[in-house]
């Protein structure tokens, strides 16, 4: 692991109020100090309700936080409107969630090919080769053309890992992405985000209730009742 | 997947998905358009019944010699006896003195389309033991054709007005006693006469008319009235009836005479067609907002079965204003689209029931004509309506919390 490597995601003090100024005001992130750095394969382990949800949601920009800071890629992303970061979300981040999320209506390639026709690279030619390298990857080459509906759990998985990766991230954020799915299954989705991490240098923050995964990454941070509790280089996979 | 931009794209999908509901608004959308197009046609059909009905026989401009009036006398002296009563003076008939000039002043006003001397006045006719009270209309045909159409009038015999030729109405004859090339009499109130023959039967309109009129040639009817050289009013056609009172207006200021329009001899039936507007704009009114509400409602359900979906696309990098513009595309989409379906559907109504509905005299109300016009604005109008229908809803789609949509 490359601690000189610059920070990708450099979290200080960073607090997140739910409800604030009202009766039911609640602080779930006590000022959280995070620097994820590129390339690194990282798992966040917490019970339910410490706030794991929150953080990724923060540091995919789907949320604001209430106080401290957030450097994303060395600008920082607490200033920003909801257009800076849509972009900056776009531009920096892929996401896998625990329910894959496919839009039902698009095929399996298209799916994979979406985040990429957003911002007008559309449909061309390479867009598309490289959806289809991406689903070859994940071993769905026979699936292009399959709507979500008629692919099992895993397959939906591994096509939604694809779309995370169809714009070259430089980081993944992954919630819970073996969730419902079986032992074995879960273990090739995991061995797939692992491997796109060695050969593109992808840095994957995973949420997981999973040891045996978390076991299995660079980095363990774990997250009690919204603070770090701890924080470790897992020697044993490094 | 088709190059068509993110946001329509996935408008199409979205629209494809919900087949059910995008199928039952847009079947919403083409029975308002149809419907529209359906009352349109009817009113024009009914109101073209009614003004033809009306000025079938009638030019849609008369100008008219100033009427004689009685004159009080001695009216500013302080102390002079009141008149009780003021007897209104009998008409006689007034002739219009340099009418040649004043045809020409009226024939180059804007709005006007012909213009025809007329000298007309009442008399008997006889035919036999015969006689019967008549309205003698004498006047140039060719020009007179041109301000009130008599062709399409003509049940039997020619249209010509030669020296000693009549047109005449057919309830008349049959009260004459007379058939086509029958020769009677006209004799006018001074006593002078002259002899016609009958060269073609009219059917005016209305049984009136049909008992009483009887057109000749200018010359003979200027003689018998005893107007020689003179008319008793100039007739004048317009291009569009329904503002026949302003062209009125125009030809009063240009010629300083009097000018009546047949909207001022039949106020009733203006205020009728009037009214008829007033009452198709309301419904149409009313079809354009229940048609923009039905778009609205689908839409704003469809952000709600949406919520997960659109928080997905705003994950991976949609930014409010393209969710916003998805929406927006599945309102014009549907507008458009029902304007198509309603356009065709339209046409089938107006085509059923142009077999169905009749006028009074039993020709169809309206017949089946393609209106390029009316379907370019129904198109536009709709789409534009989709559009607007869908700003509530976009703006929900736009305003979705995306972290809160994917929890779901």
């Amino acid at each position: 692991m490359n601690t000189l490597a610059t920070p990708l995601v450099e979290l200080a003090d960073l607090r997140k109020t739910y409800n604030a100024g009202l009766p039911n005001e609640q602080e779930v992130l006590h000022g959280l100090d995070l620097i994820i750095n590129a390339s690194e394969f990282s798992a966040l382990i917490g019970p339910s309700g410490s706030g794991k949800s929150t953080l990724l949601n923060i540091l995919g920009l789907l949320e604001g936080a209430s106080g401290g800071s957030y450097k994303l890629n060395g600008s920082d992303v607490t200033t920003f409107d909801d257009d800076a970061r849509t972009r900056a979300r776009h531009a920096t981040l892929g996401f896998i969630f625990q329910f894959h999320h496919l839009l039902p209506a698009f095929s399996a390639l298209e799916n994979v090919m979406l985040p990429a026709m957003i911002n007008g690279e559309g449909t061309g030619k390479a867009t598309r080769e490289r959806a289809a390298w991406l689903l070859d990857a994940v071993g769905l080459k026979d699936a292009y053309d399959k709507k979500p509906n008629s692919l099992s759990g895993g397959m939906q998985q591994r096509v939604a890992i694809a779309r995370s990766l169809v714009r070259a991230p430089r980081v993944v954020l992954a919630d819970e992405p073996t969730g419902n799915l079986d032992t074995h299954t879960s273990d090739s989705i995991f061995e797939l985000m692992r491997q796109f991490n060695r050969e593109q240098g992808t840095a994957f923050l995973v949420v997981t209730h999973d040891p045996r995964l978390a076991a299995r990454c660079d980095r363990i941070v774990e997250l009690v009742d919204g603070r770090i509790a701890s924080d470790r280089a897992n020697v044993a996979q490094a | 997947m088709i190059p068509l931009g993110f946001e329509l794209t996935v408008a199409l999908r979205f629209l494809r998905e919900g087949r059910m509901q995008s199928a039952l608004i847009v079947g919403g959308v083409a029975v308002g358009v149809a419907v529209i197009y359906f009352i349109t046609a009817v009113l024009v059909g009914v109101q073209g019944d009614l003004i033809k009905r009306v000025t079938g026989a009638q030019p849609h401009i008369v100008l008219k010699p100033p009427e004689e009036i009685v004159a009080p006398l001695i009216a500013s002296k302080a102390n002079a006896p009141r008149l009780p009563s003021v007897q209104a003076k009998p008409q006689r008939l007034i002739t219009l003195d340099g009418w040649p000039v004043i045809a020409r002043q009226m024939e180059t006003t804007p709005g006007v389309t012909a213009v025809a001397a007329v000298a007309s006045g009442a008399a008997l006719a006889l035919k036999g033991d015969a006689t019967r009270s008549i309205v003698l209309l004498g006047t140039d045909l060719d020009r007179y054709q041109r301000v009130v159409r008599l062709d399409d009038k003509l049940k039997s015999g020619v249209l010509r007005l030669e020296a000693a030729d009549a047109l005449v109405g057919i309830d008349l004859a049959k009260d004459l006693g007379a058939v086509l090339g029958d020769r009677f009499r006209v004799q006018s109130g001074d006593g002078q006469s002259d002899v016609f023959q009958i060269r073609g039967l009219l059917d005016l309109g209305s049984r009136e008319l049909n008992r009483r009129y009887v057109y000749v040639n200018l010359r003979p009817a200027q003689s018998l009235l005893n107007i020689t050289g003179r008319v008793t009013n100039i007739d004048a056609g317009v291009d569009d009836i329904m503002r026949a009172d302003r062209v009125a207006a125009r030809l009063r200021a240009v010629t300083g005479q009097q000018i009546e329009s047949w909207i001022q001899t039949n106020p009733q039936v203006f205020n009728a067609i009037g009214n008829q507007d007033i009452m198709t704009i309301l419904i149409r009114s009313f079809i354009t907002l229940v048609v923009a509400l039905g778009i609205s409602s689908v839409l704003v359900v469809s952000v709600v079965q949406k919520r997960k979906e659109i928080g997905i696309l705003r994950a991976v990098g949609a930014t409010r204003g393209q969710m916003m513009r998805v929406f927006l595309w599945q309102g014009a989409i549907v507008g458009a689209s029902g304007a198509l379906i309603g356009t065709a559907f339209g046409m089938l109504l107006i085509s059923v029931f142009s077999r169905i509905l009749r006028n009074t005299s039993g020709e169809a109300l309206f017949t089946l004509a393609f209106d390029t016009r009316l379907s370019v604005i129904a198109f536009i109008a709709a789409t534009l309506l989709g559009l607007i229908a869908a700003v509530l809803p976009a703006r929900n789609a736009a305003r979705l919390d995306p972290a809160q949509a994917i929890r779901g």
